[in-house]
């Protein structure tokens, strides 16, 4: 009896402090059998590579779990602070770039690794009695994977993911019966807002992975029961999950995260390469645009791996509602149907051949959409251009009317059909090229918000949108494009389209309007009267033209100082930079421009007493307060009086009408035209 | 085992589950009912918003896009005549009348725009197609044509549109919420 105190109290020293405790523990939990239980599992004919797939499955779950709530931790879903959290995430928060786009990307791989696991259990018939209702749930596990993905993308409250989701959810909306009501629960009411926002983040970060975790357990633990559907014949000699087979799994996991880092890194290697400057923010995951329901987003499409589905949409062309309907729900359910019959089928005598044909069938049906979506956004930078110049000039000259064309190339049939060909063609260059100008227009968008976030000032507490809708540099070519373009040419001389676009235009080309360049050439002689200036407009005869072409040409009167003067002078008023060699003409030049025998004989400038109405005052010429002026009333005595040639009175409305352009937007328009936005330090 | 005692089991079962299942409803229809609070709400009685001024509208019969303004409730959130959207407005050769289309895509709901040859109309997402007075161009996703707006001119020329939002992908066109 001593004999064994003794033993047991030398066993006890041996074993030391951990060893004790261990056995403390284990007595009252019993971990050394559940830890046991975990890692030493018989893996049939030993560890295999081809049994990775799971494991990584789970490794980028947990990934994305630890990153999420680390997310989570800095993240706020209104539609006022959501995109303008992920900004601060992505571009202030030291490594928010890092673990947001290990999130953005483990999301995307593992999708790919779904897809691989889902192929491999097809292919060994791993559905198979007994392990049918494990089939089932790695199903639903796909559809609460897929589920996370597509309510992860709304969450940074972006142009795209807003776009994205409107699509989604009006799809929800087409299911019978319940469709409307469902769509009005998840955008949380009639129209999209905050709580689309925390309804989609609740199901991201809440329902959805919380049923995932349920199901995984069971998933796991069904897995363990049935023990690893062994690759047949089993040729080598079985070895335990621990090490050898986690080993594999850990090495796989390790690649898993090396891809997803090398995709965020790669950026960052090719500017240190290029010798450029890495910006971490620019880096992972992008962030569009504040989502702006009045905005146009041409460039929305769903995540890569949601283009089958985009495209599956355009199949039904000419399907009218039982065409969205079969392409939305019909076909998927139906998909999805038969994945589930799967261990059912796989009993007939065919029925694992035709699962794994089908497997193989959905998957090549989902690469051929996805690339038929990727061919047709980007067709145009893969296509000969070349090639189509001959049918773009006809189409032109015939303006596509299919008589014209006929009679163009003498009614011969196969003529036509090759040139009808080449239109097809020649229509999907053009979409293709809409997409791309859209995307770089988001692209540009999406900098210059971020631009503007980055301000000493901060974002305002009414959002970035907000502040997106008062810059005049992302607002300027819209309202130009809108209001003023139909006459206006906005084009840098220098650019090379410049000529065709001036030639078109019916009024001055407005492009740096203020600046000495600009007065330059409205002194010329040889420009007063082109498109660029007067040449377009009831003034091409006028009395200006008329002053530039014959008054200032002759030397005797106007020198070339005096007309330097004059350019010095009217850039100082219009608050624009003046050239460094003209700097001290500008008292010279303001003389001129006052004096009655100069331009003062017409122009009203300051004091000179030259009365209003022979021609526009152009006392602050240029500035923001004479263009906010002009734009709101050119009609007025200030400016063209009843010489006004054809410009609406932008800001002027009739008694109860809406003027065309509030005070704002013509304070913006005018604000661009001078080139005065913000611009951040050491730009 | 006796009767008895077999009764007295199944009433406890019984119980147990009664009491168990009581207790755990409490949480999930509360949860419930507030989740369903958005099914309560609805998109309100469209108004007639002015967009325009009917001389500020060419007659060439080109459509051009207006902002629709009015003042907009997102939750706790008040917007005062914020931008919510926009609509084609066309107007014929002289004509006093306008024509007012919605730029919602009845396929999806995504942004329809002009072709920059400004021949007809076409919704950057699925390529559906539409004549310049909405009209479909078959073949095309869009179960129908583009969604007309009522529209109105008051006495001083503005003009007015009915602003509404119509359920996409289906064939008739129904106000959404």
């Amino acid at each position: 009896m001593s004999h064994d105190v003794d033993r047991t109290a030398a066993a006890q020293a041996r074993k030391g402090i951990m060893g004790q405790l261990g056995d403390f523990l284990d007595d009252r939990t019993g971990y050394r059998a559940l830890v046991h239980e975990a890692l030493y599992e018989r893996v049939p004919g030993g560890a295999r590579w081809r049994y990775v797939w799971g494991s990584t499955l789970v490794f980028a779950f947990m990934t994305q779990v630890i990153t999420g709530l680390f997310l989570w931790a800095s993240y706020s879903a209104s539609a006022q602070t959501a995109w303008e959290s992920v900004y601060y995430i992505q571009h202030e928060m030291a490594g928010g770039w890092l673990l947001r786009g290990i999130h953005h990307f483990m999301a995307q791989a593992m999708v790919v690794l779904l897809a691989l696991h889902l192929l491999q259990v097809v292919i060994d018939g791993a559905y198979r009695a007994p392990r049918e209702v494990n089939f089932w749930l790695g199903l639903v596990l796909m559809l609460l994977v897929l589920g996370m993905a597509l309510t992860g993308y709304l969450l940074p409250w972006d142009q795209k993911g807003y776009w994205a989701t409107i699509v989604a959810t009006n799809l929800a909306g087409i299911v019978p019966f319940v469709g409307p009501s469902l769509q009005q629960l998840v955008i949380g009411g009639p129209e999209y807002g905050h709580h689309t926002l925390t309804r989609f983040f609740a199901l991201h970060a809440g329902f959805l992975p919380g049923a995932l975790i349920v199901m995984l357990v069971v998933h796991l633990s069904l897995f363990r029961k049935h023990g690893l559907h062994a690759k047949q014949p089993i040729t080598r000699p079985d070895a335990m999950f621990w090490p050898d087979q986690v080993l594999k799994d850990a090495v796989a996991m390790l690649a898993v995260m090396a891809v997803v880092l090398g995709v965020i890194l790669m950026p960052a290697l090719r500017a240190m390469l290029a010798g450029d400057a890495v910006v971490p923010g620019e880096l992972g995951a992008e962030l569009g645009a504040p989502a702006d329901p009045s905005l146009p987003y041409a460039a929305a499409r769903p995540e890569w791996y949601f283009l089958f589905l985009f495209q599956f949409l355009k199949v039904f062309e000419g399907w009218g509602a039982t065409g969205e309907f079969f392409g939305a729900i019909v076909v998927p359910g139906l998909i999805m149907g038969v994945m589930f019959l799967m261990p059912i089928l796989g009993n007939w005598k065919l029925g694992h051949r035709f699962n794994v044909a089908f497997t193989l069938a959905i998957l090549a049906g989902v690469g051929l959409l996805t690339a038929l979506a990727l061919n047709e956004d980007y067709y145009a930078l893969w296509v000969d251009k070349a090639s189509l110049a001959e049918a773009e000039k006809i189409y032109d000259q015939t303006g596509g009317d299919p008589e014209k064309l006929a009679a163009a190339l003498g009614n011969d049939s196969a003529k036509i059909n090759a040139m009808e060909q080449q239109w097809k063609k020649l229509e999907r260059v053009r979409h293709s090229q809409a997409f791309l100008e859209a995307s770089r227009q988001a692209k540009a968008d999406a900098a210059r918000a971020i631009e503007l976030a980055g301000r000493p000032e901060k974002i305002p507490p009414a959002g970035m949108l907000e502040l997106v809708r008062q810059d005049p540099k992302s607002q300027g070519p819209r309202l130009f494009a809108q209001h003023c373009a139909g006459c206006h040419a906005h084009v840098d001389p220098l650019a090379a389209n410049a000529e065709a676009v001036i030639a078109k235009s019916s009024a001055a080309n407005l492009h740096g309007f203020g600046s000495a360049q600009w007065m330059r050439g409205l002194l010329d002689p040889a420009q007063v009267a082109g498109p660029a200036y007067f040449g377009n407009t009831a003034h091409k005869e006028g009395d200006m033209v008329n002053f530039v072409q014959n008054d200032l040409t002759d030397e005797a009167e106007w020198s070339k100082a005096d007309i330097d003067a004059v350019v010095a002078a009217m850039a100082a008023e219009a608050g624009r930079a003046v050239p460094k060699e003209l700097v001290g003409l500008v008292d010279k030049g303001r003389e001129l421009v006052a004096s009655t025998d100069r331009c003062g004989s017409c122009h009203t400038f300051r004091d000179n007493g030259t009365e209003l109405g022979s021609a526009p005052d152009i006392t602050g010429w240029g500035g923001r307060e004479w263009l906010v002026g002009i734009i709101a009333d050119p009609t007025h005595e200030r400016f063209y009086g009843d010489n006004n040639d054809r410009m609406p009175s932008f800001g002027k409305a009739t008694e109860g009408a809406l003027p065309p352009l509030s005070g704002e937007q013509i304070g913006l328009l005018a604000d661009w035209l001078r080139g005065d936005w913000y611009r951040p330090a050491g730009h | 085992m006796s009767h008895p005692e077999q009764r007295r089991g199944f009433l406890a079962k019984a119980f147990a589950v009664v009491c168990g299942g009581l207790a755990t409803m409490v949480p999930v229809g509360a949860g419930l009912w507030a989740f369903l609070d958005p099914l309560r709400r609805s998109a309100g009685v469209a108004k007639f918003l002015p967009v325009a001024e009917l001389a500020a509208i060419p007659d060439d019969g080109v459509p051009r896009q207006y902002p629709v303004i009015t003042d907009r409730v997102d939750a706790w959130t008040g917007f005062a005549a914020e931008p919510v959207g926009a609509v084609y407005l066309r107007r014929e050769k002289g004509a006093t009348e306008v024509q007012a289309l919605s730029a919602t895509c009845p396929h999806a709901g995504c942004f329809v725009e002009m072709e920059p040859t400004g021949r007809c109309f076409r919704c950057p997402c699925h390529n559906s197609t539409f004549t310049l007075d909405g009209g479909i161009v078959a073949p095309s996703p869009s179960p129908r044509a583009m969604d007309a707006l009522d529209c109105r001119v008051g006495k001083n020329g503005e003009v007015e549109v009915k602003w509404q939002k119509f359920r996409a992908g289906i064939a008739g066109k129904e106000v959404q919420g």
